[in-house]
């Protein structure tokens, strides 16, 4: 077995998200299926491969490169807006329960 | 005036731009027909999330009064586009087909939009997906599934599901999707239509709701190549908005279409091949490989040796980044909010009740994977293993000038057939994942179907930037199949 019910609760718990009882078993089930197979890629040897997280060189000013704009302040006139799309403003801020005891 | 002012077919860009011109229809009685199509079908295909008839008649408006002044038509004036709702438009519902972002209405307006609305284009609404763009069936809507058009107790593929449909129905000329491991592509061979992934950083991010920002891709559908062509031409290019667009240069598809096509070396992989794949699929894309090479290409045999491990490598990246991409749905700033005693308990609650089960899969699975102790054997290892498949194309692209593979191992399949077993469903994205993780380019385009009349599709790969070479091949392929079709 690749992954416990501990561990789901445990990662469900870093992730902020509440499961139900049912869930937390059929997620580890599944996540145990799903992990058994991505152990597949331990038949490969990439002791000596470098990891590859974009697919694009980034700064470059070549012609399929993402060069960088400059640093300049734009204005970004929106909040209004923005707190209209929130469960629960108080312009300017975002309403949260309370997280800080007196 | 009806679509029967098209000669009884489809519309297409080209058709809408000399109907236009010829004053046979204007752009509002256009829209009007599109609007009065989804009514009558949207119900039973659940393709559409949401309308916007407002922005969509007021910009027919400012194409009709083009076409009174006598100015110059822009590109796609007048044609009508479906938007998947995974991307931002100013002021329209935007869910990503998730309760968590119910009521949500952006206010802004995504790249990929206000490119093809500078370009005249018409934008009738916001097309249904799985949510947050996981899936391969858009069985995990929140919103209810789509079915497909061609068979309607079969699902559409996924995760653009709504915009697939959308097209191959006739209640849009065109599509946005988005690819993140397939989703564009797969779709389009269910339904039988063209649907192309462009290079990664070819268009424009911005305002495409992420889900696994490596890899996510924006990416069009349509009825033919060539207006796969024009709308790419007109979303893509460097925006400031997305540091990871290219300042490529521009792919001029659509001039390139018309070049004689005189044959090129395609790249057959023996991996995309197994014995015991489906017979109809291996039919149809032979098929297709010989109409190409009919054609005047010469079929190369190459390798992907480490295709076998794209599927593992790929659900673990995307779901690493999008355990990432996805914390920011927390009840604060936008969607809905399940009320907490404390935050903790506030941001448990909204993302357990908001999110639906896959989402949640894949968060619980890439916060496994990237958490301590699990992400030197899962993450980093999976990071490299898509160096090993990014340099498979590499080495193959060296002797070929296009890759010719299926799109999908299976046709379209019934709903609620795969839905319970995710490893399954998972699998089925093959062909699809290893271009993904590579950031070439590539189109399913329609081939042939089964006996049954599923559609199948065939998948071309290109390098990176590589789209008027792909575009101009489908294209040829396309023509080529239409006329041995009526003889």
């Amino acid at each position: 077995m690749k992954i416990s019910r501990e561990d789901v609760l445990k990662v469900a718990a870093l992730a902020h998200v509440e499961l139900a009882d049912a869930e937390v078993e059929m997620f580890r089930s599944q996540l145990d299926s799903i992990l058994s197979y991505v152990a597949k890629l331990d038949e490969l040897d990439t002791s000596a491969v470098e990891p590859m997280a974009q697919t694009l060189d980034s700064g470059s000013a070549s012609s399929e490169g993402t060069p960088l704009r400059d640093d300049v302040v734009v204005p970004c006139a929106i909040r209004e807006e923005a707190l209209a799309a929130a469960p629960d403003p108080a312009p300017p801020y975002f309403r949260v329960p309370k997280v800080i005891e007196r | 005036m009806t679509a029967a002012s098209n000669g009884g077919g489809e519309w297409t860009v080209a058709s809408v731009a000399a109907a236009l011109a010829a004053r046979e229809i204007s752009a509002r009685e256009l829209t009007r027909e599109y609007y009065e199509r989804i009514a009558r079908r949207n119900a039973e295909l659940n393709a559409y999330l949401a309308l916007c008839p407002e922005r969509a008649y007021a910009q027919a408006d400012r194409v009709d009064a083009l076409v009174a002044a006598g100015s110059a038509l822009p590109p796609l004036a007048g044609v009508p586009i479906a938007i998947k709702d995974v991307f931002t438009m100013r002021g329209v519902p935007t869910t990503c087909g998730s309760r968590i972002l119910e009521g949500y209405r952006p206010p802004y307006d995504a790249t990929a939009v206000e490119r093809l609305e500078a370009a005249g284009a018409i934008l009738l609404g916001k097309t249904n997906c799985d949510e947050f763009a996981m899936g391969s069936s858009n069985e995990n809507s929140a919103y209810g599934p789509v079915r497909n058009p061609v068979a309607l107790d079969r699902v559409p593929g996924g995760s653009s599901g709504g915009s697939a449909a959308a097209v191959a129905a006739g209640l849009a000329v065109a599509a946005l999707g988005t690819d993140t491991g397939g989703s564009v592509r797969q779709p389009g061979s269910f339904c039988g239509i063209p649907a192309m992934l462009p290079s990664y950083g070819r268009v424009s991010r911005y305002g495409l709701i992420a889900f696994a920002s490596s890899l996510d891709r924006a990416a069009p559908f349509a009825r033919n190549v060539r207006d796969i062509a024009a709308v790419l031409d007109a979303m893509a290019g460097r925006d400031a908005l997305d540091s990871t667009s290219a300042a490529a240069a521009p792919p001029q598809s659509l001039a390139a279409l018309d070049q004689p096509f005189r044959g090129v070396r395609i790249g057959v992989p023996l991996e995309c091949f197994p014995a015991g794949m489906n017979a109809a699929v291996r039919e149809k894309v032979e098929a297709g490989i010989a109409q190409l090479e009919q054609l005047g290409c010469t079929r190369v045999p190459v390798r992907l040796p480490h295709s076998e491990h794209a599927i593992a490598a790929y659900y673990i990246i995307a779901t690493a980044e999008a355990s990432s991409n996805l914390a920011r749905y927390d009840g604060v700033r936008y969607g809905m909010r399940v009320p907490g005693a404390t935050l903790m308990e506030m941001y448990q609650k909204t993302r357990g009740r908001g999110f639906g089960n896959e989402v949640k899969r894949r968060i619980v699975l890439g916060t496994y994977v990237l958490s301590s102790g699990y992400y030197d054997a899962y993450y980093l290892k999976a990071q490299k293993v898509r160096t090993l498949i990014a340099r498979d194309f590499a080495n193959a692209f060296a002797e070929v000038d296009l890759i010719v593979t299926p799109t999908s191992p299976v046709p379209a399949f019934k709903l609620g057939e795969r839905s319970d077993d995710p490893l399954s469903m998972y699998l089925a994205d093959i062909y699809t994942v290893t271009g993904s993780l590579a950031g070439i380019t590539g189109i399913s385009v329609p081939c042939g179907a089964t006996t049954d009349g599923l559609p199948i599709g065939m998948q071309i790969y290109a390098p990176a930037f590589g789209e008027a070479r792909l575009l101009h091949a489908a294209h040829a392929f396309e023509q080529a199949r239409a006329k041995a079709q009526m003889n």
